[in-house]
């Protein structure tokens, strides 16, 4: 494969949306209302979407028996290059909200930097992402208020999430060698150049909700290098089961 | 109002019915009218919520992308119908929060096919195929039934549902021409779901205690045995198709009655999972009722959030 | 605190050219939710353009108790309809 980097960057742009879909996935039929559920459910879908069409495109570029399947279920955790703060759990539905929203704001900047890109794929696939992921946003910013500055007990959740998530957020705006290559190439996007947007973003709508923006400064770092959270693992384990136990055949 | 009158106004409604005219909320209707569509309805509903639970199982641990998004699509529908359905029984004067609570004190049933687990990934196909198959034929006739919101919301259902039976079918075909394995998960997955797929139309109609009110308001067209019957029918070339046995050494087909002979159910089994002894009864219950607590202080939240925020941003229609 | 998220009508035009139509009801606590609510429930398959929505207690019903005097005066007002009028069948197309 004379594309490594490009594949490379490809995971780092797409195993964020399957390692955060399956999270939510894990919800379905478990949410605090039926309507929630559904529009969970939407979101999860959306961000499965997405990955179909980056895995796809990735399998194209790798050749020989790659596929979708085998990129997003058959690497071994130290292969997945997703940032830490999308595999933390659903611990309560603050921390579903919180980890969606500190997604989204940076999912839609990437998003309308990388329709930009040189490689006319990628801009293609990304143009058609912020349609969803403007929706996203907006639906976990709406939450983030509702619980922020609902009742005593959900602001105290609500801060609790986001106290808890925080340290993940600087990961978010790392640059891998690859990912510069692609840079320099102009086909990736430059995170860095928004972190300053990014964290201006999320406090607007903290402080909206009446959430403080937390103090603290140091972050977690070790996903886009494929050292994880000890919670990857056994996502991972019902994400590849089948494809483990059952190796090589269609489904 | 007297006996005399009420019983002129029962003459009158059900007339209408019979005039294929349909109910509506606000109409004025006898009271056992009223309380035989809550119950109907809603267990309907609830069947709908509950049976996202067993096929939730294996979102997680779906094969492929492809297959994970349509199992979370469809699993989304029944989501969606539950809520149509839930809405269709509030028209009749009682609230969702009140429909949960009959659901999570035991009071109110569900269709008991949920309380079977789903082991394989095969399950999910033959839940598809099967349960789908068989709610489909329960539920086609009911477009048309009495009461307009229901009628409505089964229109709605029907429409949406078409893609859940193929989608299982699929499912099912591909284990059927894949590996040794494969088929063997899927002759599995018949083995354990077909009898109970055939209990789901109800006991016999020598046991049924609701047909014939039930016929008249347009809630049944069928009777429990005639709509098993049919399913079988229908569902018996289609196994062949994938070249698996359906687990029931009595069934063959009857040249004379034009159907297929098959044999006894089990009853006992029925009726204990109604009780609440089947495999999954308590854990399908755990479940509803830990997900309805732990959202509590999320549907709290948002409600004192609304009142906080009241006409502010509101985008008029005009 | 036990209350019930209140009851909202949904309203969908399928595409433009057409009316709003009734399409069910929902539950949320307010009316971004229940817009929200509404796209994901009700239009998830492409079924709209545009979505209104409004609480259930804002609507006000005619009451089935009035029907005889709400409706069927209007049911001989057979003026109001063009087949009433006579005209010679050489005028075509009226």
């Amino acid at each position: 494969m004379n594309n490594q980097a490009l594949y490379n960057y490809i995971l780092g742009v797409t195993d964020n949306s399957l390692i955060l879909a399956q999270r939510l996935g894990e919800l379905c039929g478990h949410g605090p209302s039926l309507e929630t559920d559904i529009a969970i459910t939407n979101i999860s879908l959306d961000l499965l979407g997405q990955c179909r069409s980056y895995y796809q495109y990735a399998a194209k570029i790798k050749g020989g028996d790659t596929t979708e399947d085998s990129i997003a279920m058959l690497r071994t955790e130290r292969e997945y290059v997703n940032v830490l703060l999308v595999e933390q759990p659903n611990e309560h539905f603050g921390f579903v909200i919180a980890r969606q929203f500190l997604f989204d704001v940076f999912h839609l900047l990437q998003m309308q930097e990388l329709q930009n890109s040189k490689d006319e794929t990628l801009a293609s696939i990304a143009a058609k992402n912020i349609k969803e992921t403007l929706y996203h946003r907006r639906f976990s910013s709406d939450w983030v208020k509702r619980l922020g500055d609902g009742t005593e007990q959900s602001h105290a959740k609500m801060q609790e999430a986001i106290d808890a998530l925080w340290r993940y957020t600087n990961e978010l705006f790392e640059i891998t060698e690859d990912d510069q290559k692609m840079i320099d190439a102009g086909i990736g996007v430059d995170v860095s150049k928004f972190k300053e947007t990014y964290y201006k973003q999320v406090a607007e709508v903290l402080e909206e909700a009446t959430l403080k923006v937390p103090e603290n400064k140091y972050f977690q770092t070790g996903g886009k290098k494929g050292i994880h959270t000890e919670h990857l693992g056994y996502l991972l384990t019902d994400l590849q089961y089948m494809q483990r136990t059952y190796p090589n055949m269609k489904w | 109002m007297s006996e005399k009158e009420i019983k002129n106004l029962e003459a009158i409604f059900e007339q209408r019915i019979a005039n294929e005219e349909k109910i509506e909320p606000k109409d004025w209707m006898p009271e056992k009218y009223r309380q035989t569509h809550i119950r109907q309805i809603s267990q309907h509903a609830h069947s709908e919520v509950v049976g996202m639970l067993p096929e939730g199982n294996w979102v997680t641990r779906a094969p492929s992308l492809r297959r994970k998004a349509a199992l979370l699509a469809k699993i989304q529908d029944e989501a969606g119908h539950g809520l149509y359905l839930y809405s269709a029984c509030e028209t009749l004067g009682i609230s969702r929060d009140e429909l949960y609570d009959q659901l999570h004190s035991g009071k109110a049933k569900y269709s008991s096919i949920f309380n079977y687990p789903t082991l394989t990934w095969a399950d999910i196909g033959a839940i598809g195929w099967l349960v789908d198959g068989a709610a489909i034929i329960n539920q086609v006739p009911l477009c048309n039934t009495s009461f307009g919101p229901y009628a409505r919301a089964m229109v709605r259902v029907c429409k949406e549902e078409s893609f859940h039976q193929r989608q299982g079918y699929e499912i099912m075909l591909t284990l059927c021409k894949g590996t040794p394995e494969q088929k063997a998960m899927a002759q599995d997955a018949l083995n354990r779901w077909w009898w109970p797929s055939l209990m789901m139309f109800g006991p016999t109609d020598a046991e049924s205690v609701h047909t014939e009110q039930s016929m008249k308001w347009k809630l049944k067209r069928k009777t429990n045995d005639e709509l098993r019957q049919q399913f079988i029918d229908q569902t018996v070339p289609q196994a062949d198709i994938l070249g698996i046995t359906v687990p029931d050494p009595d069934l063959k087909w009857n040249e004379e009655r034009g159907h297929y002979d098959f044999g006894e159910i089990n009853w006992d089994e029925f009726w204990q999972v109604v009780k609440g002894q089947g495999p999954c009864n308590r854990e399908r219950m755990k479940a509803r009722v830990s997900a309805w607590e732990r959202g509590e202080w999320v549907r709290d939240a948002a409600l004192a959030y609304a009142e906080k925020n009241a006409k502010k941003n509101i985008k008029k229609a005009m | 605190m036990k209350k019930e998220w209140p009851l909202w009508e949904v309203f969908v035009r399928s595409k433009n050219g057409l009316e709003h139509r009734h399409f069910g009801s929902l539950h949320a606590a307010d009316a971004e939710m229940a817009l929200a609510n509404a796209r994901d429930v009700y239009t998830r398959r492409n079924e709209g353009v545009s979505i209104w929505v409004v609480e259930s207690s804002n609507i006000t019903a005619s009451q089935p108790e009035n029907n005889p005097e709400f409706f069927e005066p209007a049911k001989d007002k057979v003026y109001r309809h063009p087949t009433f009028y006579d005209l010679p069948d050489e005028v075509k197309h009226m």
